[in-house]
Order: C-alpha cells, then structure tokens, then sequence
C-alpha cells in the first residue's frame, strides 16, 4: 500500500486554502457546510484528548469555529488552514480541559497505561505447567456484516468508546473510527509513535471487552 | 501438541496491536505468528482486535451529530450577519 504524505505542501493546496479562506469571506454557507463535514469530526477527537466528556468536547469544536470565522481575516496563508484550525483548536481544547480540572499530562503513562489489558484470572497461575496460557479463552464471535449490525451492538461500543480515558478515546477514534494513519495521529495529538501504541492497544482492548461482554450475555 | 513457542498467551495479548501494526522485531513477528498458529485461544484474541477496529469504523457516521452541525450553521449564518450585512 502506498504511503501518505501527511503534509503535503505546494501551490495547488496553497490555492486550495485560498479560495476556501475567500469562499468563508464571502459568507459562502455551502462551503462552510463541506468543510465542518470534513474536519469536525477529527475535531471532536483531538478536543476528546483533554477534556472530560463528548458534549465538552462539542462544546470546545464549536468555540473553535466561532474563532476560526472570527479571526479568519487574519489567516495570512503563512500555514496551511488546517493546520491553523487545528492549532486553535488545540488551545482552546486545554484551556478549557483545565478549567475542567481534568486536565490530562501528555507525556507519562499513568498506572492505568500499565496494567495488564486482559484480566489476570484468565490465565493460568504460575506454577501451572502451562503458566500464562489461557483458563478461560475467548470463543469465537458470530457477527453479522457491518451493514446489518444491530444496532444494540453499535451503542454497546460507543458506550465503551465514550468511557474510555481522554487520551485513549482520542487515538482510538482517530485511529480506528476515523481511519487516520498513526503519522497523522502522533502529529495531531502530539505523541510519540510508541505512546500512541500504547493508547491504541489500551483502547481497543478495552472495546473488544466491551464486545465480548455483549456476547456472552447474548449466549445465556 | 508441543509448545514450541517461547511467548506465553498473556504475554501476547499485551503485543497484539504492536503485532498488527507491524512494528515488532522481525523475530517476535514471526514467533507470534507461529504461536498463532497453535493456539486457538489466541488467534480468536487477535481475530477479534481486528473485529473490533472493523466495528469501530462503523461509529464514522454518529460522530457529527446532526444537532450540532445544524448549531454550526446557524452559527456561521450569525457571524455572516454581523459582518456582511449586505450579503
């Protein structure tokens, strides 16, 4: 598979954001619409890494805009428009994560980032002669296509998805809900490639519990 | 059945995603492929990481609200108001 570029610089994109940055100037609503389709939802992700819940971070993205309209007259095309966004996005997002007292470090792990992601007692006990292999593993899931998903399912997991730790939920759904590369992920969120691993893992194990759960309910 | 694989299945569980991003050593690659192959409890582990990326990708579409971005419209048609009058 070929590899994005994540930031690709040159004269058509420069032109792209000019005549965007016009169009919103211009009071063009069709496309101010096109572009909160695109980048809103990135953008409730990345506010999701610093503040406690979804309609905050709702909240934060809607700030976000107002400044974005705001201040658009000075936008002078020294960034890419994206990047200018995101980067007032950024500070709105943690100033008000703060004022939330909730305010999340970006650079160590927390304990919670070291424990074992599945339940200890599923293994067998040292002293076993097949210490560490599983007691209790998973059985196989029957899942229909995604199409055809119940729609109880889909509500279980963004259940687990909103009860994810701030930095954990963020990754997860760039990463996986959203479908961003890691490069993208790590510049966006600011994280090394191996802590956004880290975060990555975490989440999505905690979503396959979430989902093993349902299953099993489903069986008795 | 041998066990023929130096990485414990509670081990592994801690190196899927490192696994199917492929950013592990070539030689643990290859020893958790192996320890796949013979260990059913593991592969459903792994099979169902990956279906749960899958499913996750089924959220795409709940994560802009309809509320909000109706409230972002009319947020955007407020600020054209105050500053293009004659628009």
């Amino acid at each position: 598979m070929e590899v994005r570029q994540s930031r690709t610089v040159g004269p058509a994109v420069d032109s792209a954001d000019a005549r965007l940055v016009r169009a919103l100037r211009d009071g063009d609503e069709a496309a101010f619409a096109r572009l909160v389709e695109r980048w809103t939802p990135t953008m409730l992700a990345v506010a999701n890494s610093c503040v406690p819940s979804r309609a905050v971070a709702e909240d934060v993205v809607q700030e976000t805009w107002l400044a974005v309209l705001t201040g658009l007259h000075r936008f002078e095309g020294r960034s890419r428009l994206r990047t200018w966004v995101f980067s007032i996005l950024v500070n709105i997002a943690r100033s008000r994560g703060a004022r939330e007292r909730r305010s999340v470090p970006f650079s160590a792990l927390s304990y919670d980032e070291t424990a074992p992601t599945v339940a200890a007692d599923r293994f067998l006990p040292s002293g076993d002669e097949w210490a560490g292999h599983w007691s209790a593993p998973p059985l196989a899931w029957d899942l229909p296509e995604s199409a055809a998903l119940s729609g109880e399912i889909r509500s279980r997991l963004r259940a687990a998805l909103d009860a994810l730790p701030a930095r954990q939920r963020a990754v997860v759904q760039l990463r996986d809900v959203l479908g961003l590369d890691p490069g993208e992920v790590c510049e966006l969120l600011g994280l090394e490639p191996g802590n956004q691993r880290v975060l990555l893992h975490r989440g999505r194990a905690r979503l396959r519990q979430a989902l093993e759960d349902y299953m099993n309910e489903a069986r008795t | 059945m041998t066990r023929g694989t130096d990485i414990d299945c509670n081990e592994l569980v801690e190196i899927v995603t490192d696994y199917l991003e492929g950013t592990l050593d070539a030689d643990i690659h290859r020893r958790v492929t192996e320890h796949l192959d013979q260990c059913d409890g593991c592969d459903a582990y792994v099979e169902q990481m990956r279906e749960t990326v899958r499913l996750a990708g089924t959220l795409r579409q709940d994560e802009l609200r309809p509320e909000m971005r109706d409230r972002l419209l009319a947020a955007f048609r407020g600020w054209r108001t105050d500053t293009t009058p004659s628009a």
